[in-house]
């Protein structure tokens, strides 16, 4: 069991928030993910996607504001901003397959060294398969970020040499934005970019993928 | 004016003569876009041993949930069958008595689509080498991994729209669009549900998502039956 406290899920969202260029197109999946939303800057531009047919997608809708028409990928009740559109289902898959949208924010249950994906099935007997639009989104976007807790609640890192899990998509994550470290997944090599509450040596024995020491400590 | 389209005074009349067997196409996302009087019509009118194409398998007690709780469907082909009020669903699953054919979400609007268009079938990266890509065929294109995936066509679509006019063209309202205008064009028939059935000529033809081509029969419905989606 890991004593490793990294940063919470709020400030971890702050992270991945602070990544996002301005005037980006960006899709937040469901769950965790989504929280990002809430610390990018009003007018920062980045117009939000969801996959059931919605460009433009506002704050979660509360009270008085609820519409049953209005809807996010997680059927939670959401708001539309100002320059919002809507868009049948093809409309809005074409948008992602067709590489339209800057950035996906996915949760995973795995990731490999080599940017594969698990973020769909357990694969455990008689957990009933559910796979959404996480397919599409995996590989869909320009560039795909994960967005986790490093390690399992029993203590296994969730950046793995391959996954075990299956697959959601192939070599289409780009970072990992956990709670102790941001990766980078680059071609033949893992960076560590930050890291929170840890250090770089026991980032990497706690992590069976090999790692690359690219904070800002180590180029000083 | 009047065209092709029949505007049937109740649900119940425009679900007649769906068969036992039949591949009906089932509109909506969770909750929104559901055309859950239709499907309780359905319900209602006895049809059994359908295949059901829609997102997903129903939430709640009512709509498909309730037609999936009745024994009436064989198969389901959907994206998201769990859900956390997938109750009937889950036990019809579990009990093996319901086919299920798990599509990736943009895949199976594509292959809609594709079907309304009369494509014959299309290669798409999505699912290329996971576990939903086994056992189909696959191409490199340009260096990059694709499947083929082939048209869904449906005996009868059973869609809800915000506003049809009496030719049979339809707006939708917001996310509620969703599957609407591609399974319209997918199905032999396309049966319609609307908030409001307005005279020819008061929709903004600019505005017009579905044109009257695709559909068959309308009828106008009071949304009174509490579908849940899992947050509503």
């Amino acid at each position: 069991m890991s004593t490793l406290t990294g940063i919470d899920r709020d400030a971890l969202a702050r992270v991945v928030a602070a990544d996002i260029p301005p005037g980006s197109f960006v899709n937040l999946g469901i769950g965790l993910p989504t929280r990002i939303s809430n610390h990018l800057p009003p007018d920062s531009g980045v117009m939000l996607h969801t996959e059931n047919g919605m460009l433009g997608m506002g704050r979660e809708a509360r009270g008085k504001a609820i519409d049953p028409d209005l809807v996010n990928a997680g059927k939670v009740p959401v708001t539309e901003l100002p320059g919002a559109s809507y868009f049948h289902h093809a409309d809005s898959f074409a948008m992602m397959r067709g590489g339209h949208l800057d950035i996906c924010v996915l949760g995973a249950y795995q990731v490999s060294a080599a940017g594969d994906l698990a973020n769909w099935h357990t694969g455990q007997p008689g957990d009933i398969p559910a796979v959404g639009g996480a397919m599409d989104l995996a590989i869909g976007a320009r560039q795909t970020f994960v967005m986790m807790t490093l390690l399992t609640r029993d203590g296994r890192p969730k950046l793995v040499p391959e996954c075990t899990y299956p697959l959601t998509g192939l070599a289409c994550v780009s970072r990992v934005y956990t709670d102790l470290a941001v990766f980078l997944v680059e071609p033949g090599r893992v960076v560590v970019r930050d890291l929170f509450g840890t250090d770089f040596g026991t980032l990497a024995t706690l992590v069976r993928v090999p790692l690359v020491d690219g904070t800002l400590r180590a180029a000083s | 004016m009047t065209g092709r389209v029949a505007i049937c005074d109740s649900a119940l009349e425009a679900v007649a003569g769906i068969a036992d067997g039949a591949t009906v196409l089932v509109g909506g996302f969770g909750s929104a876009g559901q055309p859950v009087e239709l499907v309780e019509a359905l319900l209602e009118g006895g049809a059994s041993e359908l295949t059901i194409v829609s997102n997903n398998a129903g939430g709640g007690d009512h709509g498909l949930a309730a037609l999936i709780r009745d024994g009436r469907v064989r198969k389901v082909i959907c994206s998201y069958p769990r859900q956390s009020d997938s109750w009937h669903f889950d036990a019809a699953y579990r009990a093996g008595a319901i086919e299920l054919e798990l599509v990736p979400q943009g895949t199976l609007a594509e292959r809609i689509r594709a079907a309304g268009a009369g494509i014959g079938a299309f290669f798409t990266p999505t699912g290329f080498g996971t576990p939903l890509g086994e056992g189909k065929e696959t191409r490199m294109i340009d260096g990059r991994g694709y499947l083929l995936e082939y048209p869904l066509t449906g005996d009868v679509a059973l869609i809800a729209a915000h506003r049809a006019d009496e030719l049979g063209n339809l707006v939708y309202r917001k996310t509620a669009r969703n599957f609407g205008p591609i399974m319209a064009a997918a199905a032999a028939r396309t049966i319609v549900q609307a908030d409001e059935i307005v005279p020819v000529g008061a929709l903004d033809p600019e505005h017009v998502v579905t044109p009257c081509l695709y559909v068959d029969r309308v009828v106008r419905v009071d949304r009174n039956l509490a579908v849940s989606g899992d947050r509503l």
